[in-house]
């Protein structure tokens, strides 16, 4: 139920082993302490998680959708960027 | 045809850890009934989450009492099996939901005094209760966190949200003095070191809540008459009602399972 009075967040969560939190939903809270309450609510009833972000879903500033072919593709194109594309010499060993 | 009621034999411990079970399972199941019904969904999860805290507390508590009285009876027959005189929770946790203002302060009230209850509890020289409030106390700890959060935004809201948490304290307030008393049975467990006295946290919790109370710009009740009687199986008029609804399938089906 979006009003005025509970506004959008965003919940990032970091496993229990993870290194990163990662996106994993969105919410309605009235504000930043029950935005943290309700993401343990919703998100981490199955001991999903030992950290949790909330981030105003308006402090994000997001790349348009409608830009995709400007933004991305002029990447796809250069696979020398990959680091498979070298030789390793046998010398280095494993990297 | 209608199964009949258990009948149960209350030694103290056994009666302590009904009371406490039926505390919780009450409780819990007043939380499910908002299960599909809360102002929102994030609080839809958050209600149903600590009703599934409580009832597992209450099965902890059953099967502790099962298991001292020793006389056939399971959890789930104290649950299902046992009339309103039976019963022996708080009145407070019976007390319906009435409006989310209600049921928050209800949550506070209780949550304000189990959560040092059970911190207390965990030097209880009973192993098992030690063990269960061990893991009572985590749950409470975050109900008490969860439902003040609540209070100061309902009480500092708006005029509504300010009036509804102002006559859900008043309301309930005669309700909260039972949690404090000890009678002749939980008094011999007192005094052998097994439970704490719950008055002794009375000063505590009053401090919790008048702080909260005042965080939200709400007023405490000087009523100083307190209702009582939920220990001893004279309830209010609501919880022949929960008990109809809850049991009503064993009832009915005696036994049955899915």
């Amino acid at each position: 139920m979006a009003t005025p009075n509970t506004p959008l967040w965003e919940v990032f969560i970091r496993s229990r082993n993870g290194l990163a939190h990662k996106h994993v939903g969105s919410l309605h809270a009235t504000d930043a302490t029950l935005a943290l309450q309700a993401a343990r609510d919703v998100y981490t009833r199955r001991g999903e998680g030992w950290s949790i972000w909330v981030v105003p879903s308006s402090a994000i500033t997001a790349s348009d959708p409608a830009e995709k072919g400007m933004m991305f593709e002029p990447a796809e194109t250069k696979i020398y960027r990959h680091p498979t594309f070298y030789e390793v010499p046998d010398e280095v060993g494993h990297m | 045809m209608a199964a009949p009621s258990i009948h149960v034999v209350e030694t103290p411990l056994v009666l302590y850890a009904l009371r406490r079970a039926d505390d919780a399972l009450i409780l819990g199941h007043r939380l499910s009934e908002w299960c599909g019904h809360a102002p929102m969904l994030e609080e839809d999860m958050a209600l149903a989450n600590m009703s599934l805290d409580l009832i597992g507390q209450a099965r902890a508590f059953y099967s502790y009492a099962a298991q001292t009285e020793a006389k056939g009876n399971d959890e789930d027959k104290f649950a299902y099996l046992r009339d309103v005189r039976q019963y022996r929770n708080l009145l407070l946790v019976e007390q319906p939901n009435g409006d989310f203002a209600h049921t928050v302060v209800r949550q506070f009230f209780y949550a304000a005094f189990a959560d040092p209850y059970w911190r207390a509890m965990m030097k209880s020289s009973d192993a098992t209760l030690a063990a269960i409030a061990a893991k009572s106390e985590k749950e409470s700890a975050y109900h008490l966190r969860h439902s003040s959060e609540w209070v100061i935004r309902l009480g500092d809201g708006t005029v509504e949200s300010h009036g509804r948490a102002q006559a859900a304290i008043d309301d309930l307030w005669s309700f909260t003095g039972e949690m404090f008393e000890a009678d002749e049975s939980e008094r011999v467990l007192v005094e052998s070191g097994v439970v704490i006295d719950p008055a002794a946290l009375r000063p505590q919790w009053l401090r919790t809540i008048s702080g909260i109370v005042g965080e939200a710009t709400l007023a405490m009740p000087d009523t100083k008459w307190m209702q009582k009687g939920g220990r001893s199986g004279r309830h209010s008029e609501h919880l022949g009602h929960l008990l109809s609804e809850l049991q009503s399938m064993q009832r009915t089906f005696p036994g049955v399972s899915w």
